[in-house]
């Protein structure tokens, strides 16, 4: 459970904005300065608003979008050296909607087995063994081997995404809100099975999601990003026991449980995701903003099972109690 | 008198292998300043519901009711130029996709004014002055200038503000809201839940909140009504309903969701296996039966909707032995 399998150091990415033919370029960071690491068999967790930067993180890691600056490793070894091939042997992506990431033209025998042409596993028996062993794996039966995805439900399809994925089987799976786009009924069997399959493949997970309580239900870490930053980086746990950065705790605020007797709740923050220029990027937001918050950018505070940036969290040294 | 009346309220599609019975026999009661939450999976016939009372069905729908009234109005045999008259001004709709539902080569400001100048005879500036004191009002910054500009340059959160801005532009009496909050962030999520209790109190609107959330509904709604395959199964006040569900789907639904605190993580989350029947062609018996785990032969009977408490009714033939069994 120690080793390293996923590392991120000092990743940043930005795109080019055209403001038109005569105007200079405008510069969008999209990820600033992330590092991370992810172990072996967790599930380590990424949240935060649209537009904060979660999947942009997530092309990095899969190898489809190169990094401006910093080094993505998988294994040990930085992958801007490898090509994007051999990336995908080792880390597969599940995404939001299966009703757009399957070809419909395609039948889920093809779809499943695409991955193993293009890396040239097996004939064509043993590619097609291990399809109808895949279909088992995630819960489809061998008659859906000549389906095409138009005749399938949602959460069939995403069984379809998922065995897909996992043909290969590679080390790390990037799950891009797997059960956003899903009935709750359908919703609880993907997660059921994700879980399920972690644990009899080993697999580790890169899971974005902006639903907090399927992350409290299968994340061992968990990282909250604003505006292309990580603000907060605790265990799962810690997290929800004690969330520390004040954005965090918005969040967290803003998950609704079925509890008729509470309320909405107001979490206090805008509804806009406009950083500040100087100082703390969320400090515009942040309903517990002091004077320091708006001109000096907050460092980073240790805290026992993680670290947050926030001008207003203590440090707190590693304590055992 | 209720706001709205709806008994056996039924939605038929004639397609080319059978009738799809979309709505299959709803009834309900909404008083003003209530709020009636309409829960149901892809397929439970939710939104079908609200389109059949705007009357805005596709063509082929044959819709039916015993009894579709609001506020005095026949709604079954209102002639189209009177459902003109009532849509976006005496009931109003808040679609689920703003990003669809908003016409993209008009500004904001025309879309907003539009319904106004339909409906009332207000001036353009009049009209102008209303939308900026709404935009205002759903916590729209700079609501001047924004009439201006046009729905691809607002994010996802300040476009469904537009939307609910839209729906009160003629101050209406009900306002059916499907899926408002869906396809926004958490953090705006509540703060637009916010906002439509507000604006319910502020106007003493009725509201119909359509949604498959059940965190949501909860925390939103006085009424709920559970659909499953076109029928209610479950309907009632919304805490006891939520205390003590008595239909196996309802407590289905609430098994499945991940619950911080109270679920634990990592174990298995309950699941409603199998999937919804088909609609097509006649239906018999209780349509969860296949998937329900309490199923016994005479589920497949008729189901009457029989009392379960207080204004609390289910349509299960096996709650009362589930009850003394628990």
């Amino acid at each position: 459970m120690s080793e390293t399998l996923l590392e991120l150091r000092h990743v940043t990415r930005t795109f080019d904005l055209s403001q038109g033919v005569f105007r200079r370029a405008a510069t969008l960071t999209a990820v600033a300065d992330v590092s991370l690491t992810v172990k072996r068999g967790e599930v380590f967790a990424l949240v935060g608003e649209s537009g904060s930067g979660k999947t942009t993180l997530a092309k990095m890691l899969l190898g489809l979008l190169p990094p401006s600056s910093g080094e993505i490793l998988v294994g040990g070894t930085p992958i801007s050296a490898k090509d994007r091939v051999a990336v995908s042997r080792r880390v597969q992506p599940i995404f939001q909607d299966p009703y757009s990431s399957l070809n419909p033209r395609k039948p889920v025998a093809q779809l499943i087995a695409l991955p193993l042409l293009v890396h040239g596993v097996g004939d064509r028996a043993t590619r097609r063994a291990k399809v109808m062993e895949m279909l088992e794996l995630v819960g489809l039966s061998p008659r859906h081997y000549d389906s095409y995805p138009g005749q399938l439900s949602g959460g069939q399809r995403q069984r379809v995404a998922i065995a897909r994925a996992l043909i290969l089987r590679p080390e790390v799976v990037i799950c891009d809100e797997p059960t956003s786009a899903l009935d709750v009924s359908v919703q609880a069997q993907i997660l059921n099975l994700l879980l399920e399959l972690k644990r009899e493949l080993g697999l580790t997970y890169f899971f974005i999601s902006h639903n907090l309580a399927v992350v409290e239900h299968l994340a061992d870490r968990v990282a909250v990003m604003y505006l292309g930053r990580f603000v907060e980086e605790r265990t799962r746990v810690g997290l929800f026991a004690s969330p520390r950065h004040p954005y965090t705790r918005a969040l967290l605020q803003s998950v609704l449980t079925p509890d008729p007797d509470l309320g909405v709740p107001d979490t206090r923050i805008g509804a806009t995701m406009i950083g500040g220029d100087v100082g703390c990027p969320f400090h515009p937001r942040c309903p517990d903003a002091i004077d320091i918050c708006r001109t000096t950018p907050p460092a980073v505070r240790t805290l026992p099972d993680g670290w947050a940036t926030c001008h207003l969290v203590e440090e707190e040294a590693l304590q055992i109690s | 008198m209720a706001l709205l009346e709806v008994d056996n309220l039924t939605v038929d599609i004639p397609l080319a292998d059978g009738v799809l019975h979309a709505v299959n026999g709803v009834s309900f009661s909404l008083e003003r300043g209530e709020t009636l939450a309409i829960v149901g999976e892809s397929g439970s016939g939710k939104s079908m519901t609200s389109l059949a009372l705007m009357n805005l069905l596709p063509k082929r729908a044959e819709r039916s009711a015993g009894r579709l009234v609001f506020d005095g109005i026949d709604l079954a045999t209102a002639p189209e130029t009177r459902m003109r008259g009532l849509r976006g001004n005496r009931m109003a709709m808040i679609f689920q996709e703003p990003m669809t539902s908003l016409n993209p080569s008009y500004s904001i400001g025309n879309q907003l004014t539009e319904a106004l100048r339909c409906h009332r005879s207000v001036s353009a500036a009049e009209a102008r002055d209303r939308a900026v004191q709404l935009l205002d009002k759903v916590g729209i910054p700079t609501a001047a200038r924004r009439l201006n500009q046009y729905p691809h340059q607002l994010s996802g959160g300040l476009r469904q503000r537009v939307m609910i801005a839209m729906a009160l532009m003629c101050g209406p009496d009900l306002i059916i809201a499907d899926e408002p909050t869906t396809a926004l962030d958490v953090t705006i999520q509540a703060q637009i839940l916010h906002l439509l209790a507000d604006l319910k109190t502020e106007f003493g609107m009725a509201m119909i909140l359509i949604s498959h959330d059940l965190g949501v509904v909860a925390r939103v709604a006085d009424k709920v009504a559970v659909m499953y395959a076109g029928r209610v199964v479950e309907s009632g006040a919304a805490r006891p309903l939520f205390r003590a569900p008595r239909h196996p789907y309802t407590r289905g639904l609430l098994n499945c969701i991940p619950v911080p605190g109270r679920t634990a993580p990592g174990a298995p989350l309950g699941a409603i296996p199998g999937q919804l029947p088909s609609l097509i062609g006649p239906q018999q018996g209780c349509a969860f039966r296949q998937r329900c785990a309490f199923a016994a032969a005479e589920c497949a009977g008729d189901i009457p909707f029989a009392a379960a408490g207080p204004g609390h009714l289910v349509r299960c033939v096996r709650a009362e032995a589930l009850e003394a069994a628990a």
